[in-house]
């Protein structure tokens, strides 16, 4: 038990480390790679608490899809980070301020104030034989699989609406048209022109 | 009978909305020919319900035609009254109404605006009809602002006349106020009996008269004084009573045939008929006889005083309508009602009779209408000199002629009436309308004199086109010279003292003046003879020779009397300066106040403070607020994560 | 022994942690997608640590959800970003200022 607190304070403190990072990073290249570190971190935490599925999906999806892609609008676009850097001390002391006021509130929320709702204490032991994935989606296909067509369906219109977004018409860009190709005719081409002989001047 | 009656009235409708709404389908002569079957249809009825009344010895007749709606048990309908007041009146109005249609043939015989003079002038019968032969007072009301509406029309007639929109909206405007004033009565009535009729509202006229009203608190009135007074100021701006006398004079820059028929003969007596309708409720108030009979002497004798000064042939006839409504308003104040009446039926003809005159004379002089520059016109125009002179003969009360027989009934009745005795009222009565006599004579034969006696002061061109006018302006001036100068004779035994108007008119047994003078009746002929025993033919005689004297022997002489006293001279001049009080003071003041409600009232509050002022308030705001709303992504979120710190800031430390 | 309260104070840290993120680098609009990102992390966090203390999959089932939610928003974000930057090559939150009232 001692053995499995040091790891969770080791890796939360890396979590929030990687977190820290990310904000305050000057590099957007570098702040993307906090973020990875960050969700590697919380998959860490989450599979310390029996949620395997998750913590796995969450490898695969978010640091195998979302963040490369993050990774690459970041390279692509080749931000002027000096530019993007600058105002970030102005705000801060006032922002940072906010946030302490807010965490304080929050874990003597948590803490202290856990009026009706027990809000300490340890997880529910998993029987024997326990198969996470197994268990949610058992769940997942039966109880919520209107809410799992809906899932794909957003999906969808994301991929929709991404390409929609971005993709654009290049002016002088040449193409073949197969259909118009196969639908010409004669007439299209060549024009008849029926006139007088002309005498020769 | 009730067919006899719709007719009546509904043919001049007819005629009028024919005329008026097809006149160019029907041209010019199917104009006229429609409203003069219309209106003659109507006077030959008339005159057949008359003869049932007076000789075929029918009763009223009260008839209720149709129920327009009943409100909370008020019960507003259309019906006919006719008693033999109602069918004197009718065949008064139809009579002059035909004759003035065609004269109109004649005198309009140019005028682009044929078609639409002839649908008014029908449409006048129609109204003049609801008005006298109305059983209710909604009626009667309609009656009275239907008249006053085509008064208003027919003044402007000619409405591209800058001076003719003037005369017409002060017309309007001043019969504005007298009908307030009707209105207010009307609604007296229907608070104190609860009832429109008038026979419920006479019936029960001594109730209302024993109640008090409290217009201001802590001073209770007699109900039934202010409902007549409230009435009387109806009349008075109907029936052109001092001070609401200022429209008349001025209503003469319509055509002279609306003069003759609208502004002398039929509407402006309206008032005299409502009083006289109204006795059972005016005996029951002496004070208000008292305002009757005042208001009415100085109408009479004032008003005659500036008929003496005015050049303009029309406006001195004007002003003689207003002196002689006068004497009819002394008549209704002495409760001599038959004697107002009567004096209301010879005047409509003799008053029609000069005004057409006139006309004919301002025709035959291609519209010129100052006397100053007419003269000698007899010998041009015998049809309308001999005509006239039977009418102003008729006007100064002459042995014999029509004016005769009422006004000199009427000084009578006034002297001998219940006033009698009775301080500062009777004499202010009595010696307007005594002296009114010899005014009446001073101005009436100045005129006469001025136009077709004298010096031709016209000029050349003018009196080589001077010729006797068509016969349609002739015969009606010979119809009507013909009741102006004998019906007196006949009708003023049965009229007067016959108890003619028997239920119709209402006198208390106080008051019955006519009633008393009935005892010394001897019939027409001993009244002529009496006549030159009296002072009213001395009078007469006296004024008619001053005027002789001043305006055809030394006609130097009235100049000099001017520039003698101008004081006197510009107060006449000016109409006692009442046109100045009116407009200068009453209409400027109601235009200053209208102005300051409209600057200050509504521009500033209402446009500025409430309507724009609201507006700018929340653009001021918005212009404060516009400065978070600064585009900037952050700074939404930001204001929501403070907004977020606050509300768990709540949550966890404060709740 | 780690109980909720652990998970919960640790998700509440991210949270704010990702917040203060928000109003340091409002600047980048990248930064403030990745700070978003953060913020769901925190709140997944909250999901699966109730999941675990009631021993009910549902919570789970929500972090299912909100993760392909997530993709998806930060796909679409990613394309108006690569769109803002074709158009006005910039990202500069301060640029995008033209809903100004």
């Amino acid at each position: 038990m001692m053995f499995q607190s040091v790891l969770f304070y080791v890796f939360a403190a890396m979590m929030l480390g990687a977190a820290l990072g990310v904000v305050f990073s000057r590099n957007p290249v570098h702040a993307v790679m906090f973020l990875v570190l960050t969700f590697f971190q919380s998959a860490v935490l989450w599979l310390m608490v029996e949620v395997e599925f998750l913590a796995i999906v969450l490898v695969l999806v978010y640091v195998g899809a979302v963040m490369v892609l993050f990774l690459f609008v970041v390279m692509m676009l080749d931000v002027n980070i000096e530019a993007a850097k600058r105002g970030l001390t102005r705000y801060a002391p006032f922002g940072i301020a906010v946030a302490l006021v807010m965490v304080i509130q929050l874990v003597q929320l948590i803490w202290a104030r856990g009026q009706g709702v027990t809000s300490t204490g340890g997880f529910v032991a998993t029987p024997e034989g326990y198969s996470n994935t197994k268990a949610l989606g058992a769940v997942l296909y039966t109880e919520h699989v209107y809410a799992f067509e809906i899932a794909a369906v957003i999906l969808l219109l994301a991929i929709v609406a991404a390409i929609t977004l971005t993709m654009r018409k290049r002016p002088g860009l040449k193409l073949q048209n197969i259909a118009e190709q196969v639908a010409v005719q004669a007439k299209d081409r060549i024009r008849v022109v029926k006139m007088a002989t002309e005498k020769k001047q | 009978m009730y067919g006899y009656y719709l007719t009546i009235v509904l043919a001049p409708l007819a005629a009028a909305i024919i005329a008026g709404l097809a006149g160019k389908q029907i041209g010019r002569a199917g104009a006229h020919w429609v409203t003069i079957i219309g209106v003659g249809t109507s006077c030959a009825l008339s005159f057949v319900v008359l003869k049932n009344m007076f000789w075929g010895g029918a009763g009223p007749e009260n008839i209720a035609v149709y129920t327009w709606a009943v409100v909370d048990g008020l019960h507003m309908g259309i019906g006919f009254l006719v008693d033999r007041l109602t069918a004197l009146m009718m065949c008064v109005v139809t009579f002059v109404s035909l004759m003035v249609h065609v004269y109109t043939v004649g005198y309009m015989r140019e005028d682009p605006g044929y078609q639409r003079f002839f649908s008014y002038i029908a449409l006048f019968t129609f109204a003049m009809l609801m008005l006298v032969m109305s059983n209710n007072f909604l009626q009667l009301f309609f009656g009275w602002e239907a008249v006053g509406l085509v008064s208003y029309l027919l003044i402007g007639f000619w409405f591209k006349k800058e001076s003719a929109i003037f005369a017409n909206l002060k017309a309007f405007l001043v019969n504005r106020v007298g009908d307030f004033g009707f209105i207010l009565g009307i609604a007296g009535i229907v608070t104190f009996t609860g009832s429109l009729d008038y026979a419920e509202v006479f019936a029960s006229a001594e109730q209302v008269a024993a109640q008090n009203i409290e217009v201001f608190a802590g001073t209770p009135w007699n109900a039934m004084t202010v409902i007549c007074i409230l009435l009387f100021i109806g009349a008075m701006g109907k029936s052109a009573q001092a001070p609401l006398h200022v429209w008349l004079p001025d209503s003469m820059e319509g055509p002279t045939p609306i003069s003759a028929l609208i502004h002398a003969a039929t509407m402006v007596t309206a008032g005299i008929f409502m009083v006289a309708r109204m006795s059972p409720l005016f005996e029951l108030s002496t004070t208000a006889l008292a305002v009757v009979i005042v208001i009415g002497s100085i109408t009479a004798f004032f008003m005659g005083l500036l008929s003496i000064v005015q050049n303009d042939i029309k406006r001195v006839i004007a002003y003689s309508t207003l002196s002689q409504l006068g004497y009819m308003t002394v008549a209704l104040g002495a409760s001599a009602y038959s004697a107002a009446i009567f004096h209301l039926m010879t005047h409509a003809f003799f008053k029609a009779l000069l005004f057409l005159a006139a006309g004919a004379v301002i025709i035959a002089l291609h519209h010129e209408q100052d006397i100053r520059k007419m003269g000698g016109i007899r010998k041009y125009m015998p049809i309308t000199y001999w005509t006239a002179l039977v009418g102003s003969l008729a006007l100064i009360g002459f042995p014999g002629s029509s004016g005769f027989f009422s006004k000199d009934l009427l000084i009578e009745a006034v002297r001998e009436s219940h006033w009698q005795g009775q301080g500062a009222v009777y004499w202010i009565a009595y010696l307007s309308v005594l002296l009114g006599v010899f005014v009446t004579a001073l101005y009436t034969f100045r005129l006469f004199f001025l136009v077709f006696h004298g010096k031709e002061r016209m000029d050349a061109e003018a009196r080589a086109h001077l010729h006797e006018t068509p016969p349609v302006v002739t015969v009606p001036l010979i119809l009507l010279a013909i009741p102006a100068a004998i019906i007196g004779w006949y009708t003023v035994g049965p009229v007067l003292f016959g108890d003619y108007f028997g239920d119709a008119i209402f006198v208390s047994e106080s008051h019955d003046v006519i009633g008393r003078m009935a005892g010394a009746w001897h019939g027409s002929l001993v009244l002529l003879t009496h006549s030159v025993q009296t002072s009213v033919f001395w009078l007469a005689a006296a004024g008619v020779l001053s005027a002789w004297f001043l305006y055809l022997k030394r006609p130097d002489i009235p100049e000099k009397i001017k520039n003698r006293v101008t004081g006197l001279y510009d107060l006449l001049d000016h109409k006692y300066y009442f046109d100045d009080l009116w407009i200068k003071g009453f209409a400027a003041g109601g235009r200053s106040i209208g102005q300051f409600f409209w600057k200050k009232g509504d521009e500033l509050i209402i446009d500025g403070l409430l309507v724009n002022g609201t507006a700018r308030t929340v653009g001021r705001l918005a212009g404060v607020l516009r400065q978070i709303q600064t585009g900037y992504l952050y700074t939404y979120a930001f204001s929501m994560f403070i907004g977020l710190t606050a509300l768990l800031g709540w949550l966890v430390w404060l709740r | 022994m780690i109980g909720l309260e652990h998970y919960l104070t640790l998700a509440a840290m991210l949270f704010v942690l990702s917040i203060a993120g928000i109003i340091v680098n409002r600047r980048n609009l990248i930064l403030l997608l990745m700070c978003i990102e953060l913020m769901l992390l925190a709140v997944n966090f909250n999901f699966v640590a109730f999941s675990r203390f009631h021993g009910d999959e549902t919570g789970q089932v929500f972090v299912f959800f909100i993760l392909t939610v997530a993709a998806a928003e930060s796909a679409i974000g990613l394309a108006i970003l690569v769109v803002l930057f074709r158009n006005k090559r910039s990202i500069a939150v301060q640029e995008l200022n033209t809903l100004k009232g």
